[in-house]
């Protein structure tokens, strides 16, 4: 094992562990303002993946798919938020639980409608389809380099919008006391859609993106969703910032483990959650 | 100048399956200030939160400036003009006292920019030194402080102060009285509920006195202060 090979594992744990804070900082967000647990969030993934799939088939390239399918996704949120989660903040957890796992069986059930039950692959841009040779036999592809430059500066954007702005403010004053914010003259409503929406647009991103790394496939999003609320776990429930380390130490544990010890690779994650929550019950960031 | 604020009529509230108000008229006038007078359980503060749209009244009908406000969300409530500073404070402890301030910014409902940040700190220095701490660091007193210097950040034209010396040391709720003072001074209608009834009836143009969730007495505050009878009937001192 030389130095170009870790080297290779290390980028590619990050780039993952990078992603997965994609899918896994609207799954604490929306957990930790609203108190929702939404077990449907990997099918934001799903639904990301394949419509960049189908819109890049039509229209013949993948940043083309990117920009158009953005906006839907953000509608999707909206309109999801507005119908369907709204009503469902001031109840029990179990009623989000039936509520959203029922939503996984419709996106399944939709997505098989409209697209179908095979496996697609989607090309990688031709813009950024090259490598970087390290070694006389090792490279490393362009494409993963760009998506884990794309993921860092979202999630410093996802910094500077929760710390630094009014907004961002009000989304974290929202979590702590709902009536006070209204009480202030702010629509703690259309905050929700708000904060709903991105979460659903960021998941659907990550899907998008990583189309061309692995294929798109039925049922996508539950692998995900399972690996993000390990990550939500560690991390902290609405940190996130915790979302943030935990899917760094998740993408690099999971991506040496493979290659070290792949035996054991599969549960590798969820040893290093057992050991954080008999450590931090409250995970890395969370609060007690 | 007698321009209503805030007019209530009949409010019918519930908290749960209890009938909490009986039919409550109140008004607030520009510039005028109210004591909110009654003991513990006798309906003040859920009138308050009828009239916020916090609680729904189920019967009765709210306007601010003489626009039906009945059934409006809290927040549109707010941006006519009226601001709360709620009993246990509501600082939102995750966010710094600088942070607690600046969310709240906002102009008044004719454009009003009277109050803004530095203006904030500069009536609350105790504020100022903080600027940096998270809100839930604060001593009770500064809190206080914070709460309503956030709610002059919205630029009100009626301030609603639920309790606010409860719980401070005498030298800091007096602090609190002379802040109160100084907002009333600067042409804030406000309404004042505490226990300090003294205090509050000096300091108040009219006094309302709800018992049992029905307003026992609504005039002069000097009327009811001179009346040693009423004050024992409605209020126990």
């Amino acid at each position: 094992m030389d130095l170009a090979f870790v080297l290779i594992q290390l980028l590619n744990g990050l780039q993952y562990g990078l992603l997965l804070f994609l899918v896994s900082s609207g799954l604490t967000l929306v957990f930790g303002i609203m108190g929702i647990i939404n077990l449907a969030h990997g099918s934001f993934y799903m639904v990301g993946a394949y419509l960049a799939w189908s819109l890049a088939s039509m229209t013949g390239n993948l940043a083309t798919a990117i920009l158009l399918a953005i906006p839907l996704t953000v509608v999707l949120g909206m309109g999801l938020e507005r119908l369907l989660f709204r009503h469902l903040y001031s109840r029990d957890h179990l009623y989000q639980v039936l509520l959203t796992y029922g939503l996984i069986l419709v996106f399944e059930e939709l997505r098989s409608l409209i697209w179908g039950d095979d496996v697609h692959g989607v090309a990688v841009p031709a813009l950024l389809n090259a490598s970087i040779p390290l070694t006389e036999n090792l490279s490393y592809p362009v494409y993963r380099l760009a998506i884990s430059g794309v993921c860092l500066l979202l999630a410093l954007a996802l910094y500077f919008l929760i710390q630094k702005t009014r907004l961002g403010m009000m989304i974290r004053a929202g979590a702590s006391n709902r009536d006070m914010v209204q009480s202030l003259g702010i629509d703690i409503k259309l905050i929700y859609t708000l904060v709903f929406a991105l979460g659903v647009a960021l998941a659907a991103f990550a899907g998008m993106i990583n189309a061309p790394l692995s294929s798109v496939t039925p049922n996508m999003g539950s692998h995900v969703l399972i690996i993000c609320f390990v990550v939500v776990v560690i991390g902290g429930i609405g940190s996130v910032k915790g979302a943030m380390a935990a899917s760094l130490m998740i993408g690099l544990a999971e991506t040496f483990g493979q290659v070290l010890v792949p035996e054991v690779a599969g549960m590798i994650v969820y040893v290093l959650m057992a050991i954080v929550l008999v450590w931090r019950p409250e995970g890395l960031f969370g609060r007690k | 100048m007698s321009e209503h604020i805030l007019d209530a009529n009949g409010l019918h509230s519930f908290y749960g399956v209890s009938h909490i108000l009986h039919g409550v008229d109140f008004t607030v006038k520009k510039g005028e200030t109210i004591g909110l007078m009654g003991r513990n359980g006798m309906g003040k503060t859920t009138l308050i939160k009828s009239m916020l749209g916090l609680v729904r009244p189920r019967q009765g009908a709210v306007r601010v400036r003489g626009v039906d406000m009945t059934h409006a969300a809290p927040h549109a409530i707010a941006r006519k003009g009226i601001a709360y500073v709620p009993e246990g404070r509501g600082i939102f402890p995750n966010l710094s006292v600088r942070e607690n301030l600046i969310m709240a910014a906002r102009t008044g409902v004719d454009g009003r920019r009277d109050w803004d940040f530095d203006r904030v700190i500069q009536t609350f220095p105790r504020i100022g030194e903080r600027l940096n701490n998270g809100g839930a660091q604060l001593s009770g007193g500064e809190q206080q402080m914070l709460t309503i210097g956030r709610a002059l950040m919205t630029n009100p034209d009626l301030l609603i102060l639920d309790e606010a010396t409860e719980g401070l040391a005498p030298l800091i709720a007096k602090e609190i009285w002379s802040i109160i003072k100084t907002i009333r001074a600067s042409g804030i209608a406000t309404v004042i509920v505490d226990k300090n009834y003294a205090a509050v009836m000096a300091l108040s143009n009219r006094s309302v006195v709800l018992v049992k969730g029905r307003v026992v007495f609504a005039g002069d505050s000097a009327e009811l202060s001179g009346n040693q009878e009423l004050m024992h009937r409605f209020l126990g001192v």
